[in-house]
């Protein structure tokens, strides 16, 4: 079985994020860049798929700028087999990105595509779907569980308040979200692996990025809070605080 | 005159209330730009009687594309029925609910147009004729202001964001054809399990109870499940990452980066320290209470109101104070 594991560079959850002087973008300084959290979600998946089947080949691939090869060795590390990097820079459309990633993945005839749900950048949530319909196979997206097997995959996919369970024959795509899949940390003999593991490195062919980004700001300061007061005393003055002065209660 | 589209969501033969925010929104815009709005909705036999219920919030017209075949969902068929009532009409902009449908279903959407699309807004403008909409990225730690550079905007729209009006519409009603093929029944739902019975999903609940790793243990979550149930059906329960990581509670709950931003009415912060992830997913809530044993915490910064305290003790008493209250 063959998976193509798809995975983005973006800045460490915790980090402090600045905007930059233009307005329009975040100051690299001093962030600390990361595999997508889904995306390692996703990978930790197909590479457990793979030692199920006992067989088989995860492919890690992403479109991003030169250091993204960084993140595509993290993948061979934790246990990929090879990785490919298509440059360019990925803008806001998740659209010119999918079309980069289908110009690629159309070939490579994988049985498996998979993605984390959304890069935790720019938190749009659309490419993976995007990426299936452009190349017409099936898609699961929201992904908690899944199972391949008779040539199908089987998913649970989380909604408001409830789990669809569903299936698609292969090939498919299936967007991971957080639960069953906490990955694996890379061993030492994972990481010098790593290192004479195949890379490929292409231009990506992007689509024309058609969302205008006109700046960044930062979300509204909230006012001052106050601290009501100390232990289960405090009670009566914060009920009627939501009572009477917030009216949320 | 242009046209703007509200893709409506129904489940289990209602109308999901998010879908009346989509039309307000719809409606606004429209408004400002001199459009007329229209709303989509596609679902099994017996829906059409529930175009009427989106016409109560201003939908001149309701496309329906109700087949047996819809009962339950399925992206890639709503998604080209969705795509081939949508192509050739001339919509200056179509507005989705960035729910769990609608998260799964523009993108789909987009593709198959060919058409850009933002998705989660949390707030749209009209500039000089021109679109303008706000979304967050970073999980919140920073919001950008963009345009969409193409004839028909493609926009999905946060729940608990847009405040429904009604607008009562007399909306005439017309068939949208169902185009779903053979290979866009790939992928089926065999069944839909429901979460407990009561549990609003944290992503919508108007009130949202949060517990954080100062709860030492899953043992003690019944302490956040009393206060819940004093607060009715509109109250769910969230977790922070640490819980969640923990294996305390489930992902589904789970509040911040890597799970979900929330913007509810009231945001009880219980045993949450506030680190800055959490922070961004939830600071857009209207009030914030914060309950924590040290009084130097994070979460007091952002918290309208706070008390200092161990959950043992303040919990039961709020969640007393507060069935008082609503049995009175």
């Amino acid at each position: 079985m063959k998976i193509a594991v798809c995975l983005k560079r973006v800045p460490d959850t915790e980090s402090r994020v600045r905007i930059a002087d233009d307005g329009r973008s975040i100051d690299p300084a001093g962030i600390k860049y990361v595999v997508g959290p889904y995306d390692e979600f996703a990978l930790e998946a197909a590479l457990r798929l793979k030692e199920a089947a006992g067989e088989g080949e995860v492919v890690v691939i992403s479109v991003g700028e030169a250091a993204s090869a960084e993140q595509l060795r993290a993948g061979l590390a934790m246990g990929a087999d090879r990785a490919v990097l298509l440059k360019g820079q990925p803008g806001m459309d998740g659209l010119a990105t999918a079309k980069a990633l289908a110009a690629e993945l159309r070939d490579m005839h994988a049985d498996l595509i998979m993605t984390g749900i959304k890069a935790t950048d720019h938190d749009q949530q659309q490419i993976g779907p995007m990426l299936a319909t452009l190349l017409g196979i099936p898609s699961i997206t929201v992904v908690a569980a899944m199972e391949v097997a008779d040539g199908k995959v089987k998913a649970h996919r989380e909604i408001e308040g409830g789990v669809e369970h569903v299936e698609a024959p292969l090939p498919a795509l299936v967007a991971i979200t957080k639960q069953a899949f906490n990955p694996r940390l890379a061993s030492l003999k994972g990481i010098m692996a790593a290192k004479k593991k195949p890379f490929e490195e292409k231009e990506a062919q992007l689509g024309v990025d058609r969302i205008r980004l006109i700046g960044l700001a930062y979300p509204p300061e909230r006012p001052e809070g106050r601290i009501v007061g100390n232990g289960a005393d405090a009670v009566p003055e914060l009920v009627r605080l939501l009572r009477e002065e917030a009216r949320v209660i | 005159m242009s046209k703007i589209l509200a893709v409506a969501e129904q489940r289990g033969g209602a109308i999901r209330s998010v879908s009346h925010e989509v039309l307000t929104a719809a409606r606004t815009v429209a408004v400002s730009v001199g459009a007329d709005v229209h709303a989509a909705l596609i679902g099994p036999a017996a829906i059409g009687s529930l175009a009427a219920d989106l016409g109560r919030f201003g939908a001149a017209t309701v496309h329906v594309a109700a087949d047996g075949a819809f009962a339950t969902y399925s992206g890639d068929a709503f998604a080209a029925t969705l795509a081939e009532h949508i192509r050739d009409a001339g919509y200056w902009a179509v507005f989705f609910p960035a729910s769990a449908m609608g998260k799964d279903l523009a993108p789909r959407v987009a593709a198959r147009l060919d058409l850009p699309l933002a998705t989660d807004a949390t707030a749209l403008d009209v500039d000089n004729g021109e679109l303008v909409i706000e979304r967050p990225i970073l999980a919140g730690r920073a919001f950008a202001r963009l345009t969409i550079d193409a004839p028909t905007r493609l926009v999905s729209l946060r729940p608990n964001t847009f405040r429904a009006q009604e607008h009562a519409a007399a909306a005439s009603i017309q068939t949208m054809a169902a185009t779903a093929s053979s290979d866009d029944r790939r992928a089926v739902i065999t069944e839909v399990t429901a979460a407990a019975a009561g549990n609003l999903d944290v992503a919508e609940a108007p009130i949202i109870i949060s517990g954080g790793r100062g709860m030492k243990g899953p043992e003690n979550w019944h302490l956040l499940e009393a206060l819940r149930d004093a607060l009715g059906a509109r109250a769910a329960l969230g977790a922070s990452r640490a819980v969640v990581d923990a294996g305390w509670r489930p992902h589904a709950e789970q509040v911040g980066q890597t799970g979900k931003t929330v913007s509810p009415n009231l945001y009880f912060a219980v045993a949450i320290s506030g680190a800055m992830q959490h922070l961004a997913g939830m600071r857009s809530s209207g009030t914030i209470v914060a309950i924590n044993k040290d009084p130097d915490a994070p979460i007091f910064k952002v918290a309208d109101y706070g008390i200092v305290g161990d959950v043992h003790d303040v919990l039961p008493a709020l969640t007393s104070a507060i069935s008082a209250m609503e049995n009175t």
